[in-house]
């Protein structure tokens, strides 16, 4: 077989995509999250059940959106709710299996950053914010995080601990009383990174073809440990690369279709 | 309940100082009725939404907000609100006070504004910082039957809150079909709410529990087709994505912003006058 060529975009993607199991509950964050959602619903995951915050619960978009809310997600889903009602009813009231979350900064132990870079009065960078991120980080079941992995980004302190992973490690998340189990894996462009099982501290587990420890240790901003049995990582399947790709093309088309509003005459 | 035209209604309803909440949860959200603000040159507003969007983006760019009280501020899916931004960052073109929540802190919210109570809950676990900025405002209380932690969330009771909706009957009721956020919270959590529709229709077709806000909670209702654009109204027109990665480059500096703003909305007669600009209408 000739080796496939693929982006580090479509690995993580794909790696992403394979650790949701089929029929799972799954709170969906745009961008990356939702590629991967959707590419595990096309794939070995046809049953997953995709929220996304905006209310729209079971949604089978066929183009990704671009937005948290756009048309797509709500004419192809079971229903929809008020989003009060997403965030009381299926989020806090412990429904939900899997949330998706990425950050701007991540910790050793899983903590996030979304809210500001400096301090928070007179931020360097004034980031979006909470948004939904840290009910999903406390309430999900569990918490896949995704994102790109350098020194400035897989910090050894946050700037503000906008959501939670294991807080100060070592059982501080079960203290704290969070119903949910907290970060599973960290998908990022080297690998995938576990949490130790008592320390909690983020570790290299896995490695995708060609990618070294010394490479993702020089992108991470602690001394990253590494797992016992660091695992290699397969490369996408041919089946699986064809299907992102498509569920791209798809979607970029869809994106730059003009917009056409039909005005009355008397306007 | 009064149908006025767009321009009247903001000129009667809106003024300056006060707390408005235009809503919507990327669906219906209602830059015509933001552009008449821009048009009419409110200041010292204290805007409340959970998602800022580009509506906010472009009434914080204008000079028209002096506080936000939000969850959520980026372009969905895009990355930065950058006129946000430099107003955070570096008070251009004045400084922005921050109210902020998180998305379940600010749907409880609005509902406690809506139910006269003068708090909402969530759980509290103690695990993020933003319970440790003043500026956000969430406090502690104790379940006095279990003792559990809980995080109150003062109410939010807009002024006023606008909207945008698909259709309004002949009796002056409302209906919103699709993503419907928190558009009933904050309707009902304001002391007026203003109306922008798609269409007026005698009736409405609509199942008896579908969201239909009676007329006697609306305080005007304006006509503006196509009112909710670049967001969209499901059933009429789509969110127009590619003008939401364009406004990327647009917001990203002051010059080219106001230049557009200038052109695209202070230069216009109204919102078809906008859409036809734009190549978006005929």
């Amino acid at each position: 077989m000739s080796a496939q060529v693929y982006s580090r975009d479509e690995i993580m993607t794909v790696t992403a995509a394979r650790q949701l199991r089929n029929g799972a509950l799954c709170f969906v964050g745009i961008g990356l999250p939702s590629a991967a959602c959707n590419l595990a619903r096309l794939t070995h995951a046809p049953d997953l059940v995709l929220i996304y915050e905006s209310g729209t619960v079971g949604t089978r978009p066929v183009v990704l959106p671009l937005s948290i809310g756009d048309g797509e997600l709500a004419e192809t889903a079971t229903c929809v709710v008020p989003l009060p009602e997403i965030f009381a009813h299926y989020l806090q009231g412990g429904r939900v299996d899997v949330g998706f979350l990425g950050a701007a900064q991540i910790d050793r132990f899983g903590n996030l950053n979304t809210t500001v870079i400096g301090d928070y009065a007179h931020p360097r960078v004034r980031l979006p914010g909470a948004g939904g991120a840290p009910e999903i980080a406390t309430y999900a079941r569990e918490v896949l995080i995704v994102m790109k992995q350098s020194p400035r980004s897989f910090v050894a302190r946050l700037d503000f601990r906008t959501s939670c992973g294991y807080l100060e490690g070592s059982g501080a998340r079960e203290r704290s009383g969070c119903p949910g189990a907290g970060p599973r894996a960290v998908i990022t462009d080297f690998g995938v990174l576990r949490p130790h099982p008592r320390t909690r501290e983020l570790e290299l587990a896995a490695l995708y073809p060609g990618v070294s420890v010394d490479a993702a240790r020089a992108a991470t901003g602690w001394p990253l440990a590494v797992a016992d049995g660091l695992e290699q990582l397969p490369a996408p399947a041919p089946a699986e690369l064809a299907v992102l790709r498509d569920l791209h093309a798809r979607t970029e088309s869809a994106h730059a279709t003009p917009v056409h509003i039909k005005l009355p005459a008397a306007t | 309940m009064p149908v006025l035209p767009l321009r009247e209604a903001i000129a009667s309803h809106v003024h300056d100082g006060q707390s408005i909440a235009l809503e919507g949860f990327t669906h219906l959200i209602p830059f015509a009725a933001a552009h008449e603000i821009v048009r009419q040159g409110r200041r010292g507003l204290h805007l409340i939404r959970m998602t800022p969007d580009l509506i906010y983006d472009q009434l914080i760019g204008m000079g028209c907000a002096e506080r936000l009280t939000f969850s959520w501020g980026g372009n969905p899916g895009v990355g930065s609100l950058h006129r946000l931004r430099d107003a955070v960052e570096r008070q251009w073109p004045h400084p922005l006070a921050l109210s902020e929540f998180t998305h379940a802190e600010m749907a409880v919210a609005y509902q406690a504004g809506a139910s006269g109570l003068p708090c909402g809950l969530v759980g509290q676990h103690d695990t993020t910082d933003l319970s440790r900025v003043a500026a956000v405002g969430v406090k502690t209380i104790h379940c006095p039957f279990s003792g559990v932690a809980l995080a109150a969330v003062p109410a939010i009771r807009p002024d006023l809150t606008v909207l945008h909706a698909q259709q309004i009957d002949a009796a002056g009721n409302v209906l919103i079909r699709g993503i419907v956020g928190a558009a009933k919270e904050a309707a009902l959590a304001a002391r007026r709410v203003l109306v922008t529709v798609e269409e007026q229709v005698d009736e409405l077709s609509a199942d008896t529990n579908a969201l239909v806000l009676p007329s006697f909670v609306i305080t005007a209702a304006s006509i503006v087709p196509g009112g909710a654009h670049p967001s969209y109204a499901q059933g009429y027109y789509a969110r127009d994505n590619a003008f939401y990665l364009a406004w990327d480059e647009i917001s990203r500096d002051r010059a080219t912003f106001t230049a557009w703003m200038e052109r695209h909305v202070l230069g216009v007669r109204d919102h078809a006058a906008l859409l036809r600009l734009l190549g978006v209408a005929a």
